[in-house]
């Protein structure tokens, strides 16, 4: 086993600290247990309470931390109570649900596509929301809980869709990539027709769900995406060790005990779902589930999917890049999904940069 | 000669006038009569030759023909119809009634700044295509036209900028920058730049710029109730105004385009082999460029980003008359511009009431045809 080789690496002038395997329940339960992956997923645990205790704090009316921490108890002063537990607190347990619901689905559709790439921004599922939102609110006129189940629709029926048009003898990685864009130009374009024929007024709502925004979720969209991330994210970290098995290939997987097709339907199925509901509170926000995977594994450098550490980061990214929608040019308030548009673009550039330099595709 | 057809049937048609030996010929190759057969097969492929090209000649005149059909349709259909009699001579003569002036000032303005930027964008997709041996080249896919899209919300919201002129200069700019960037970030590494990797490049660079459009609109009403019309790419209520601000960019861009076509065809040989051949590469990708920034910049001022037109219309022109660029720029010229005027003519009457956008029409048709050859092709270089 590797884990327990001290790695001959040139680099590293100490060895490095020997993982160790915590066994229980007479060694079928076992784990490892290695430093660095520890180290940086407590940090990124760290900066993510930090954020969340900021962005309790911050906002036109300032709260000093003992205030806040007086009104997260029920004390204090009937202003702190209000914007502590009535709008600051719901939004930022919103924010880390949804990042760790997007970063985890994110890490699972990459890991079956074998793909950094295979995100659901990629292959249409982000861009098919958004369409669906936008013809809920507009054509349908419809209330919150329809333009979220709008939402859902669309974007499972688009990521079907890419999927079915990609598919010739199997899924190759680049056409799906390539599909995906060209149907999202697509989408994009029926977007813009629906958004010139409405009011303003109502373009500026479709205009906000196609982008993704926290702004104004309450304690209801919070339960409502607890209860989702809740189910979800353990089954689908208990599917992990099969998944990163099957990253080694379909037939050594196969050889190795795994059930494949079942464990791939049960994934997609779990990470859909996942998807789903988080595009359901927030909107389509973009990117996180394409970055925090990739960030995540480059900083715990771990080697294949790491699960937990995608769900730490997406709820990091997101917490953060909520944070400065809200506060980077205040009192106006940005969609939280253009700050990420912008952050996980510009990753992708900077994804790309890098693996091409080294000759990798 | 059965080996020898005039009649060019794509890429193969051509490269069989030009390279194989007649089969009858093969067997009976002796000192003497090598060069007896060598200057048949000369004077052959010579007449062979002219032949195509007068038969491209033609096409090309039909194709001229049909733009000229479609002008006319452009012209008579719309809200208030006007029989063709009639547009006809109005062409011709201006008699002051209220059907000419609907000629004069709605119709004719529109449908020509339709062939321009139809053309525009048409030779955009190919030298594109031709330039970076890439069969998925295109100013949407490559992000230019979102480049051009960002730079025009920015002035809008940044520096108030309302003019159309000013605008020209910012898409002009934005267009520029995007190409360079997204070149530069797709052909790095050791292969270079391969479909797939400037495509990816064109849409993570695509979608930063996305979000920065989204963040204005989020600030600013204004700015969002002025665009949204323009982003869809239309052509509607463009009139005189914004051609007269164009017209001289797209001419020179166009003009610029037609006359690459020979420098091209030596770069599609690779660019190993043409700069062994004493092609001068890096001139040939500087003027490129530089036309690709005008077309481009000045379709999207004018008439907002419009995806697919770059993209499907070569190929079709391809299929036509195989890939030598110096009958592949004008095709794709033409039949851009048939396309843009048509789609824009459907359009007007597609719906019970009101219009459908040129730019929604050549998506829709234009995403299949995409998803097509991406179904199709092998991922190789042109």
């Amino acid at each position: 086993m590797t884990a327990t080789l001290p790695r001959p690496d040139a680099r590293t002038p100490a060895p490095p600290a020997r993982p160790r395997v915590l066994r229980a329940a007479g060694g079928r339960v076992s784990f490892v247990l290695r430093p660095r992956v520890a180290a940086v997923y407590g940090a990124l645990l760290a900066a993510t309470v930090a954020l969340f205790a900021v962005s309790l704090m911050v906002g036109d009316y300032e709260i000093p931390l003992p205030r806040v921490l007086l009104a997260l108890i029920g004390q204090g002063e009937r202003l702190d109570l209000f914007f502590v537990q009535g709008v600051r607190l719901p939004r930022a347990w919103t924010a880390v649900l949804v990042g760790v619901g997007l970063g985890v689905a994110g890490a699972v559709f990459q890991s079956l596509s074998r793909n950094p790439l295979g995100s659901p921004d990629i292959i249409g599922f982000t861009g098919g929301a958004a369409t669906g939102a936008v013809a809920t609110i507009l054509v349908l006129g419809g209330s919150m809980l329809q333009v979220s189940l709008g939402a859902v629709a669309g974007g499972v029926f688009t990521a079907v869709l890419v999927y079915l048009l990609a598919f010739k003898k199997g899924v190759q990685g680049y056409r799906l990539i390539l599909v995906g864009i060209g149907v999202n130009a697509m989408l994009l374009s029926v977007r813009d027709y629906l958004i010139t024929r409405a009011d303003l007024t109502d373009a500026m709502t479709a205009q906000i769900w196609m982008i993704g925004s926290l702004n104004g979720r309450g304690w209801g969209e919070v339960i409502a995406v607890a209860i989702g991330v809740g189910v979800l994210v353990p089954f689908l970290l208990a599917l992990g060790p099969r998944l990163r098995l099957m990253e080694m290939g379909d037939q050594t997987a196969y050889a190795l005990g795994v059930p494949v097709q079942g464990t791939q339907a049960a994934a997609l199925l779990a990470a859909s779902a996942l998807t789903g509901v988080a595009i359901a509170v927030s909107g389509p926000i973009g990117f996180v589930a394409l970055a925090a995977p990739q960030l995540a594994r480059r900083l715990a450098r771990t080697s294949g999917t790491a699960l937990f550490g995608a769900g730490l980061m997406g709820a990091l990214l997101l917490i953060a890049a909520d944070l400065a929608a809200q506060r980077l040019v205040a009192p106006a308030q940005l969609p939280v999904g253009a700050v990420t548009a912008v952050i996980g673009g510009g990753y992708l550039v900077w994804l790309l940069y890098r693996e091409w330099r080294t000759g990798r595709a | 000669m059965p080996a020898i057809s005039a009649r060019p049937r794509g890429a193969t048609g051509a490269t069989a006038v030009s390279l194989e030996r007649p089969a009858a010929a093969t067997g009976v190759l002796d000192g003497t009569e090598d060069t007896a057969v060598a200057a048949d097969l000369l004077r052959e492929r010579t007449r062979a030759r002219a032949r195509t090209h007068a038969v491209r000649a033609a096409g090309l005149a039909a194709a001229l023909g049909v733009l000229l059909l479609c002008v006319m349709l452009s012209i008579a259909v719309g809200a208030k119809p006007i029989p063709l009699a009639t547009v006809w001579d109005a062409l011709w003569s201006n008699d002051g009634s209220y059907d000419h002036s609907v000629v004069y000032e709605l119709r004719l303005p529109r449908t020509v700044l339709g062939i321009f930027v139809g053309a525009a964008l048409g030779l955009a997709g190919a030298l594109m295509q031709g330039l970076t041996r890439n069969p998925l080249a295109e100013p949407g896919i490559l992000g230019i036209n979102s480049g051009a899209s960002a730079a025009v919300v920015v002035s809008l919201f940044a520096f108030g900028v309302t003019s159309a002129s000013g605008h020209m200069w910012f898409a002009f700019a934005g267009a520029g920058i995007t190409a360079v960037l997204v070149y530069a970030l797709g052909s790095r590494g050791r292969t270079g730049a391969t479909p797939v990797r400037l495509a990816l490049a064109g849409t993570a660079v695509a979608a930063v710029l996305q979000g920065i459009i989204y963040a204005i609109f989020a600030l600013d009403d204004f700015v969002f109730d002025r665009v949204r019309f323009w982003l869809v790419g239309s052509l509607v209520g463009r009139g005189l105004e914004t051609f007269v601000q164009v017209w001289p960019f797209l001419t020179v861009g166009i003009v610029l385009a037609l006359c690459l076509g020979p420098a091209l065809n030596t770069i599609a040989l690779g660019e190993d082999l043409a700069a062994a051949l004493g092609a001068r590469i890096n001139r040939t990708r500087l003027l490129a460029a530089v036309a690709i920034v005008l077309l481009c910049g000045g379709a999207t001022a004018s008439a907002g980003p419009i995806w697919f037109v770059g993209l499907t219309v070569p190929h079709v022109a391809r299929a036509l008359v195989g890939p030598d660029h110096r009958w592949l720029l004008p095709y794709s010229a033409v039949l851009a511009a048939i396309l843009l005027t048509g789609a824009d003519t459907v359009g007007r009457i597609v719906l019970p009431n009101g219009e459908l956008e040129v730019g929604i029409i050549t998506a829709l048709v234009g995403a299949p045809v995409f998803i097509a050859l991406v179904r199709r092709r092998k991922m190789a270089a042109l």
